[in-house]
């Protein structure tokens, strides 16, 4: 019991009200109020959080501010001088940055076919979005659903936005990439003779939600990892790339990498290299709380504009519903979408149920942000922000006693660990800073627009369009993920040992940054976010 | 506020921090021994005592509160081996297991690493299923283990706990649990092309027509 006398006080609205709301389903929003909900609430529609930035290939693309500072910057190596004719450190056919479920995907395939790989990444191999991710993985493998049906729930909960050709290839392979991971051993939630367990999630019209408890994407990335390093495939830990680089004709040849710990810069040599850096939570945009891990801070995404590659959707963010909003040591951690899958519902200061429970998150975050700020029905906090109530004692009815234990182990714990019990207390929540739904623009060879180059992951845009639905991110990165890798390490085969490495596209970009005044003295890529109190 | 030393220098920080927290507070950008920041990847293992106590305590920084007269390190990783192996060599068996993590063997029973695992995994137990071959209830009893190797620092038989688990949970999802039939005849059918015609129609579909259909797709209770 962490609640404040004022907070318990108000838990008993929500205890009164409970038994009422057993078995009521709250009405679906109707398109007209779904948009006018988005339109009203929703972040990405505030345009005062935005600007359109003034260089690179996508001059005049609105961005949010702080996504715009970190592009429209000059780069970390701008003073320093390289030998890039002498031999490099790393000489490898494929150069994967980011040590995530993409980048590790990236380097199994691209592995397999015989090219000699090299990971990079910034923390820990595996410190990455996907270890975090609870909820689970789509694919279309039951006799009711095909691969057309999750197609029309991508594209609908993109807003139709979406690239219709990335979209089929999401699922598409979304299949194939259950098998590959169950053939490597990967602990799918399963039935005795062997069928997967499915549910449904924000948006699905079939339940084609596989999981593993609710550690799903850590049960990946531990998979995958172990996998990696069964291969032998050589990863190095702790070194940022911090700029790609480019041969005579303009193409990807490498990467500049950066030593935490010794401070050197070392020089990657290759014949194709795959962006997998993830996403930019760590920004913190409209200084909302972040789910993200602590590496999310675009790296990738400004590396690959300076370089020349295209965006796509970049304001487009994805708002979580449900992050955590009390006690403090929880602000922003994701509360897991499965808990509203199991029956969970949103409630305001009165205890009622204000949003059907299982909207696309994009418009579950809005309607929460509507209840609070709006009609003034939020949970006033002693932090002094406001949250609202999620009835997680209601899966305990719905479902029986035990449920939350089998099937939200890690939420259980990370609640009981700061003294709040989620079976009996309701837990407190405001939407929480997510996924960068844009990107890097790719096509379904995942080849960004610089030759030579591909994205993959959520450092790749087009995909979901302008709202990903829950389970499509774990699938996009292994997806997308084998199809870098297999096609970055076809073309290493068809092509020569890249010549005349540069780094002359910083230069051009520092000269449009001067030209513009954009620049305006800031350095990026971030690498890792500075938390200290000012 | 609360004070608490760090790397033996003190701070004074807001009591509703946690570890982690608390040390940026301070002033520290953290490299080493952060993650996710949310429990889930092991990366903050750490170590402290209480002021005036003499046991060495352990935690993960980003799930532990910080209190009053706490000092606070922090361990960058464990070097643990790993087991290199082929999955499609090996069979759940004690002979295989054997070769590659032959310590597990060794375990004295002294209950070293229940004591500081921050999941309360019943560690000891698991290792007892995976001597005698029961990697099913290993599987099942180790699956919240987030490899942060705080059971690995204190074990006296050097037993790399969180690998050996893993190890365990892919010998059983990949030879005793049953595959899923028919994933493999759905993976088959796309690899035929067979499924291809129904999603074209849609690839090829105008916005309109692909938000009716939306708007009026059955949803399965």
């Amino acid at each position: 019991m962490v609640y404040t006398p004022q907070l318990t006080e108000l838990m008993k609205k929500v205890e009164e009200t409970r038994s009422s709301r057993v078995g009521v389903d709250f009405p679906r929003m109707t398109q007209e109020e779904r948009r006018d909900v988005l339109e009203k609430f929703h972040p990405d529609y505030n345009l005062e959080g935005f600007r359109e930035i003034k260089v690179g290939v996508n001059k005049g693309a609105r961005m949010p501010i702080e996504m715009a500072d970190v592009f429209e910057a000059y780069s970390r190596i701008r003073d320093l001088e390289f030998d890039l004719k002498a031999d490099p450190h790393y000489d490898v056919d494929v150069l994967v940055i980011g040590g995530g479920g993409a980048g590790a995907s990236a380097a199994l395939e691209a592995h397999s076919t015989g090219a000699v790989v090299l990971v990079a990444t910034k923390l820990r191999f595996g410190d990455a979005n996907t270890m975090m991710a609870q909820g689970g993985i789509q694919a279309a493998d039951k006799p009711n659903d095909t691969p057309a049906t999750h197609f029309l729930d991508v594209m609908g909960g993109g807003r139709l936005e979406n690239v219709p050709e990335l979209a089929r290839a999401l699922v598409m392979d979304a299949p194939l990439v259950i098998k590959w991971l169950e053939d490597m051993g990967t602990m799918f939630d399963k039935k005795d003779d062997g069928t997967m367990i499915t549910g449904h999630g924000g948006g699905t019209s079939r339940k084609r939600m596989h999981t593993a408890r609710d550690y799903t994407g850590a049960e990946i990335m531990r998979t995958l990892r172990d996998e990696v390093l069964n291969k032998g495939i050589n990863v190095v830990e702790f070194s940022p790339a911090v700029e790609i680089i480019l041969d005579e004709q303009g193409r990807a040849a490498g990467a500049v990498l950066y030593n935490l710990e010794t401070e050197q810069y070392e020089i990657a040599r290759a014949k194709t290299v795959i962006i997998a850096t993830g996403g930019s939570g760590r920004l913190h945009y409209r200084g909302f709380p972040t789910s993200n891990h602590h590496g999310a801070t675009a790296d990738g995404l400004v590396l690959g504009y300076r370089a020349g590659a295209k965006t796509i959707y970049a304001d487009s963010i994805q708002y979580h519903p449900t992050g955590g909003a009390y006690p403090p040591q929880l602000l922003g951690l994701l509360v897991t979408e499965k808990t509203r899958g199991l029956g969970a519902t949103p409630l305001n200061i009165n205890g009622e149920q204000f949003v059907y429970h299982l909207e696309t998150r994009d418009v579950e975050s809005s309607a929460i942000l509507r209840e609070c700020e709006e009609r003034g029905l939020g949970v006033p906090l002693p932090t002094g922000i406001e949250a609202v109530w999620l009835d997680s004692p209601l899966i305990e009815i719905i479902h029986g006693e035990g449920t939350i234990e089998r099937q939200l182990p890690a939420m259980l714990r990370q609640f009981q660990r700061f003294d709040v019990d989620i079976r009996k207390e309701p837990m407190l929540i405001f939407p929480t800073l997510h996924y960068q739904n844009g990107g890097l623009l790719i096509d379904d060879d995942a080849h960004s627009t610089v030759e030579n180059l591909y994205a993959a992951g959520e450092a790749a845009g087009g995909i979901h369009g302008t709202n990903r639905l829950m389970g499509n991110s774990l699938l996009d990165i292994i997806v997308f993920g084998r199809r870098a890798g297999r096609n970055a390490a076809a073309k290493s085969r068809e092509i020569a040992v890249p010549d005349g490495l540069n780094l002359e596209h910083l230069d051009s970009y520092h000269q449009e940054l001067d030209n513009t005044g954009a620049g305006d003295g800031r350095i990026s890529p971030m690498v890792l976010p500075h938390y200290t109190h000012r | 506020m609360v004070d608490v030393f760090i790397m033996g220098k003190r701070y004074t920080v807001p009591e509703t921090l946690t570890i982690l927290d608390s040390m940026e507070y301070a002033g520290y950008q953290m490299t080493r021994g952060c993650g996710c920041r949310a429990g889930f990847c092991g990366a903050c293992a750490t170590v402290y005592r209480m002021a005036g106590g003499y046991e060495l305590l352990v935690g993960l920084a980003c799930q532990t509160k910080v209190e009053d007269g706490m000092y606070l390190a922090q361990i960058p990783f464990f070097p643990g081996r790993k087991a290199q192996f082929d999955l499609e060599e090996i069979k759940p068996s004690v002979a295989h297991f054997a070769q590659l993590y032959p310590e597990v063997y060794r375990c004295l029973g002294c209950s070293s690493c229940n004591k500081v695992c921050p999941q309360d995994i019943d560690v000891m137990q698991y290792i007892a299923y995976i001597q005698r071959g029961d990697f099913e209830k290993a599987a099942d009893l180790s699956f919240d283990c987030l490899m942060c190797g705080l059971c690995v620092s204190r074990c006296p038989a050097n037993i790399v706990h969180y690998n050996a688990a893993l190890t365990a949970r892919r010998l059983y999802s990949r030879y005793i649990a049953n595959p899923d039939r028919f994933l493999a005849e759905r993976a088959q059918a796309i690899e035929n092309g067979e499924l291809d015609a129904e999603i074209d129609k849609l690839v090829k579909a105008d916005k309109d027509k692909l938000q009716e259909l939306y708007n009026n797709r059955e949803i399965e209770k």
